[in-house]
């Protein structure tokens, strides 16, 4: 323990003592003073910021609209339909993916540091993050609600495979699973197997197969003709 | 001292609920503003990555299983702003100034998010410590897998590795430890490894013997076995 390192400025006398004047369920945590409505909440956060100069409205449209809009699961699927479709490639962005995608333009806040891994016959991979919601933005956009979600975190490092039967898929018995807890700054992204049948294809054509939950790890690729998850 | 945040490996939490790939990215709009708002006010450059992880550790365990994954976020946002006195209580309640603030030059601007979204925050660093481990290497996680520097702190050694035999994957370079910088103790910078560890050497009743989970740990989380 290291004196001072823990004690917030709110348990100070003064703000304590204002605190017990106060009819909020937990005193020691400023947030409550917010309207306790989320949508509201965030509201007057906004508006008491936008009041300061702190934070520009039209800097928040642009990055709603950037994760909303332009990143997304489609860029993971064009590096992973190219993959499939150029063994070079391939075996760079294996070896050290970071230089492979910056070229392709895909580097950036939460995917600074990335690892590509590989499902084989027999290994399949998975993504997860226990401690918080890790996922490579850059790649994939912004985290759907499942993998954010209590029952993914808790349960993906201890039974994948019973989670996996929750998204509908059945791995063979002699494919090993290996979970990745993404604890640190490095964010994985599967390649998923090639569909039987796809070689020749175009990369367009191929990336249509790719799904978001197939580069997480829950899902597979899908057969041409598939209909989507 | 587990958190509740730490929660991989626990029981009792039901079925994972899938969403169709179309789904919405954001299911709500304030979802969207909460996320905005954070980046926004994470480039007003008050703290790092490691201490807005851990004003969401730090809510009470009561609000951080209560609360939604946003709420969590703008509430943990907002309980840093007074923290690190960018704003004050009365500024929450409404009845703050209204007048420019001394930081409002630092303010994220429009045609400045492209270029701060894409440039990113890498986490390696020059110098640190050598590496001790090779990959192979059998290795022990820490115990008891608690902030090593600040009693009840920050760290990313989730418990359910506590004590567990692992075994050098690779050598991810050398990256900021959390334990340090989510406290204002510098960045320390440390080997960080991805350590793989049998799913039977984690759990009771481990689903299949060839099940693996792999790790990033910082060196000093391992110990050599």
């Amino acid at each position: 323990m290291i004196d001072g390192i823990m004690k917030h400025d709110w348990t100070e006398p003064a703000a304590a003592a204002q605190h017990e004047a106060m009819p909020h369920d937990d005193p020691n945590h400023p947030h409550a003073l917010l309207p306790p409505d989320p949508a509201l909440r965030v509201k007057a956060l906004e508006t008491i910021l936008t009041q300061k100069g702190l934070i520009d409205p039209a800097a928040l449209d642009e990055i709603i609209d950037t994760y909303q809009n332009r990143i997304g699961p489609q860029n993971g699927a064009r590096v992973v339909a190219k993959a499939w479709s150029d063994p070079e490639f391939k075996a760079a962005l294996l070896a050290d993916a970071d230089p492979v995608l910056a070229d392709l333009g895909y580097y950036g806040r939460q995917g600074e540091h990335m690892v590509v891994v590989e499902n084989t016959p027999a290994q399949h991979n998975m993504v997860v993050c226990t401690l918080c919601s890790c996922y490579p933005w850059p790649l994939l956009g912004i985290p759907p609600g499942w993998y954010k979600s209590d029952a993914y975190r808790a349960r993906a490092v201890r039974e994948p495979r019973k989670v996996l039967a929750d998204f509908g898929v059945s791995l063979p018995e002699d494919t090993a699973v290996r979970v990745w807890d993404s604890t640190a700054e490095v964010r994985y992204l599967v390649l998923p197997m090639q569909p039987e049948g796809t070689e020749g294809l175009s990369e367009e054509d191929l990336a249509a197969l790719v799904t978001r939950d197939s580069m997480i790890g829950t899902g597979l690729a899908k057969a041409p003709g598939e209909a989507p998850a | 001292m587990t958190r509740v945040h730490d929660m991989g490996g626990r029981f009792g939490d039901g079925p994972v609920v899938p969403e169709a790939e179309d789904a919405p990215v954001f299911d709500q709009d304030w979802h969207a503003r909460a996320l905005a708002v954070t980046l926004a006010c994470g480039a007003l450059g008050q703290w790092n990555i490691d201490v807005s992880r851990h004003a969401r550790e730090r809510l009470t365990p009561k609000d951080y299983t209560r609360f939604s994954y946003y709420e969590k976020w703008i509430a943990a946002l907002a309980d840093l702003l007074v923290e690190k006195r960018v704003l004050t209580q009365e500024d929450l309640q409404g009845q703050g100034a209204e007048e420019l603030h001394a930081l409002a030059e630092r303010a994220l601007k429009a045609e400045a998010v492209a270029g701060v979204l894409a440039k990113g925050g890498p986490a390696d660093r020059e110098g640190g410590p050598a590496p001790v481990f090779t990959p192979g290497q059998a290795v022990r996680a820490r115990v008891p897998a608690d902030n090593a520097l600040v009693s009840g702190g920050h760290t990313r050694l989730p418990h359910y590795t506590a004590g567990a035999r692992g075994y050098i994957l690779r050598l991810h370079g050398t990256h900021v430890l959390p334990d340090s910088n989510a406290h204002g103790l510098g960045e320390a910078p440390e080997p960080l490894y991805a350590v793989r560890f049998f799913a039977r050497e984690l759990w009771a009743h481990p689903e299949h013997p060839d099940d693996e989970v792999v790790l990033d740990l910082w060196q000093s989380y391992l110990e050599p076995l």
